[in-house]
């Protein structure tokens, strides 16, 4: 088999040009896009045989459920444990996420994401650690849709996928609304959810989603955003009519 | 005195509920993970967590569990502790539902339970297969909402280099690197918390994380803090070989009656069930390994002539198995584009847990006060091997006894850290350095990450399921020898900023350091107990190794002691798992 040519955009900081760096890996069954790289820093050469640098990127667990290791592959957002080589067109295109800062090469900073989890308060607001005996009660049914959104691992593809979440929109995206809706779920979600729903309609809420509806494609764990954001387009205008009223 | 500081490191199940219990208690924590907190190891953990509810009506309790964990572990762990531990089972699983984790219910809207193995009982709470992501992303939410309020400063992207060891012994803070400015800090803390995880890294390959290296507790091994039982590895008998890593294959699909078999003489044969006949499936995980080895290396019977044998669900509905394992079948498709409902996996062994871990008190302190460890990074819960689904609750467990501890800890100090002479803190700042100056100097023939693979190929292969003294002693011999190489690194990358390479140089040598206390560990202990077996020392010996191995940095290599187990409560007896267990 020829050697699998690997195309990395790289930027060696937040401030500096990005630019392009080919490398040639020796074919083996069984690559992923995480391991070529791995090669790369056994031999951080160029394909011309000069010396480089390894590549920089995140990644953690490698079997898909950390979120770390998102890029784009061949142009695709994914995450890079689980994109196998065998199963890409070469040469194989990396670049980083393009609406997160870039911290070097592959690596950025998602830390808006954790930011808009704060804002929409989701949590359940235990009244403590102690043992205050078991839990609510839970249909199997709401079991499986909270578990569905549970699995949200603030990877980003579906913000890097929506056309109305950008550096010049304070949108919070699907994923926050996802987890918002969450919270909701839980037995205890109607005696919070009113601040959750508040933080929804406020700036960047659900009325900036522009129901492109490309986050649910290209989410790799399948998490319900679109029924998410319809929940919460429902209960946006629940309370909007309450709040009317009660005035 | 000045205000007191907390500091916890590592942002996985351990860590969050020790930041958790000393918000609790009113007090500020800085929580400091070298990845974004939510993305921390834990979210690895499948099947489950243990807790004797008895909700099945199987006459479980608290008591049985413990019999079970401490019987599944060979004697070996100190008994008061994991007697708490599981008598704590019940609440914490009642405390994570509290806090909206989506555990599987049954039809009345209870929480579901299904069986592990070392266990006749239905005793792990599951959350579909991806139980450890969902219990670590519940308590990611509550140090978000102390986060919110102020009391949690979060330091991600920041490694843990060392403890600021006073002139008195007494820990006051730790330094560490930022990742991406490549700066190394000092912070003054009254009590620091290690919640770094395991050392997986150390054997190339493994089901862990890219950074469970083990670097953080070999930090302060080499400070001066005892590292216990570092020989006690736990291989795990159902993973996916892969180029990078080896992933994991739960525990929890023989938990729903998956079966594991090979071919033999034309047939299908169930060989644990055989093998196994009171347990089957469900042995514990050294056991299964062992018989894997057995089948594929002795009898030659691995499938279509590979490392391999079968997992196999394929017999039960696959709607059920969607809704309660789809998390970790959708792992075996996504990596190896075969569907598990439909056709058998095909599994091995894989290295997965460390059981040993840095000495600590019944309270989680290490013998450098103010010094905390817990978690997998602690070596207090398991014994000679860990039943699955014991080590969330063990993780939980343990931060919930540290957290509480290190706020007694530290009002009774009579001088607070901020009071420490800047000249302590200056020193280790600069020792800590100068490491790294050096490192960005090296510029030999030797590649870090080629020696990396070097060592983890020498500890899979000599120091996992089978171990031999001849063995042993080369494989010591070569972590000397790559330690040395070490020295004839070359840096590729100069760069001042995200230098993952210059990282790694140092991760690197407290991986070789730690290789050779669970090297040497192993080499010393002349018998087999749970995960430790060597063929020449076939039984447990209880007379001479009825004891906790404690390990002291020198110069010279690891230095060996050892302590007595508490067996207190449960008198030591034969382990066995082709029969009944009798009662303990």
């Amino acid at each position: 088999m020829d050697p699998i040519r690997l195309r990395v955009k790289r930027q060696a900081r937040p401030d500096a040009e990005p630019y392009w760096e080919e490398f040639k890996i020796p074919y083996r069954a069984g690559h992923n896009v995480h391991s070529l790289l791995m090669e790369v820093q056994l031999r951080p050469l160029r394909a011309d045989g000069t010396r480089t640098s390894p590549v920089a990127w995140d990644a953690n667990c490698l079997e898909e459920v950390c979120g770390s290791c998102t890029m784009f592959v061949n142009g695709q957002i994914r995450q890079a444990c689980s994109a196998l080589v065998d199963t890409l067109a070469r040469p194989i295109v990396l670049e980083p996420m393009k609406k997160f800062p870039v911290v070097r090469d592959l690596a950025v900073d998602r830390s808006r994401m954790f930011e808009s989890l704060k804002r929409v308060r989701a949590w359940v607001p235990i009244d403590g650690t102690y043992d205050l005996g078991p839990g609510p009660r839970m249909t199997e049914e709401v079991q499986q849709y909270a578990y569905a959104l549970s699995r949200c691992m603030t990877c980003g593809c579906c913000l890097e996928a929506c056309p109305q979440y950008n550096d010049h929109s304070a949108f919070i995206g699907p994923a926050a609304v996802g987890q918002a809706i969450l919270k909701n779920l839980h037995p205890t979600g109607p005696l919070t959810k009113e601040e959750r729903t508040a933080e929804l309609m406020g700036i960047g809420g659900i009325v900036d989603c522009g129901n492109a509806q490309n986050c649910v494609v290209v989410c790799p764990k399948e998490v319900p955003l679109t029924r998410a954001i319809g929940d919460a387009g429902r209960e946006t205008t629940k309370k909007f009519f309450r709040d009317i009223f009660r005035r | 005195m000045a205000e007191q500081r907390h500091l916890v490191v590592g942002g996985g199940l351990a860590g969050l509920m020790t930041t958790i219990k000393i918000c609790e208690g009113g007090a500020a924590v800085d929580l400091f993970s070298v990845v974004p907190v939510k993305r921390s190891h834990s979210v690895c953990a499948q099947g489950g967590i243990n807790a004797a509810v008895n909700w099945k009506g199987e006459g479980d309790s608290p008591a049985v569990h413990f019999d079970d964990t401490i019987y599944g572990g060979d004697f070996l762990a100190n008994q008061p502790p994991v007697k708490s531990m599981c008598d704590a089972g019940p609440a914490i699983i009642f405390l994570l539902d509290r806090m909206g984790v989506p555990f599987n219910r049954t039809p009345e809207g209870l929480l579901d339970f299904r069986r592990f193995g070392g266990t006749k009982h239905h005793r792990t709470a599951f959350a579909g297969a991806t139980t450890g992501q969902q219990m670590l992303y519940a308590l990611d939410e509550q140090v978000r909402r102390y986060e919110a309020q102020g009391l949690v400063r979060k330091f991600e992207t920041c490694e843990f280099l060392g403890a600021i060891i006073d002139e008195g012994g007494v820990c006051r803070g730790l330094t560490a690197l930022d990742l991406r400015s490549m700066k190394v800090e000092a912070f003054l803390g009254d009590t620091v918390a290690l919640a770094t995880g395991g050392p997986g890294i150390v054997f190339g390959r493994s089901t862990n994380s890219v950074v469970n290296t083990g670097t953080a507790a070999s930090a302060v091994y080499q400070q001066g803090a005892y590292y216990g039982n570092g020989e006690f590895i736990q291989v795990h008998p159902t993973a996916i070989p892969g180029e990078d890593k080896l992933r994991l294959i739960s525990e929890s699909v023989r938990g729903e009656g998956g079966r594991m078999w090979t071919w033999r003489n034309g047939e299908k044969w169930y060989f644990l069930e055989e093998m196994y006949p009171a347990y089957g499936n469900l042995v514990p995980r050294d056991i299964a390994s062992r018989a894997v080895f057995k089948v594929v290396f002795e009898m030659g019977l691995g499938v279509d002539g590979e490392n391999a044998v079968y997992l196999d669900v394929t017999h039960k509905d696959p709607e059920e198995l969607t809704r309660k394992l789809g998390g970790v079948l959708e792992i075996y498709e996504k990596f190896k584009g075969a569907d598990p409902r439909v056709v058998p996996m095909k599994v091995f062994p894989a290295m997965h847990y460390s059981m040993g871990g840095l000495w600590v008190d019944y309270v989680q302190m290490t013998n450098v006060p103010g010094l905390f460890a817990v978690g997998e990074v602690d070596y207090q819960y398991h014994g000679a091997n860990r039943l699955g689904a014991n080590s969330l609750l063990s993780c939980l467990f343990g931060g919930m006894v540290c957290g509480p501890k290190m706020l007694a800890y530290a009002k009774g100090l009579t001088r607070a850290a901020a009071d420490v002479g800047n000249g302590v803190v200056e020193r280790e700042r600069r020792r800590q350095e100068d490491v790294y100056d050096r490192i960005y100097r090296m510029d030999g023939a030797e590649n870090a990450y080629a020696l990396w693979r070097e060592l983890g190929e020498w500890m899979t292969q000599h120091v996992t399921v089978e171990r031999h003294n001849k063995n042993l002693k080369l494989t010591d011999d070569k972590i000397v020898e790559l330690k040395d190489r070490c020295g004839r690194i070359g840096i590729n990358d100069l760069g001042r900023w995200l230098n993952q390479e210059v990282s790694f140089v140092r991760q690197l040598w407290n991986m070789l350091e730690l290789a050779r206390v669970i090297t040497r560990g192993a080499l010393a202990r002349d018998e087999s107990r749970g995960a430790h077996y060597k063929p020449e020392f076939p039984e447990r010996d209880d007379a001479r190794f009825l004891k906790t191995t404690k390990a002291r940095w020198t110069s010279d290599g690891p230095s060996l002691s050892y302590e007595d187990v508490d067996v207190s409560m449960i008198k030591p007896r034969p382990r066995h798992y082709d029969v009944e267990k009798r009662a303990g």
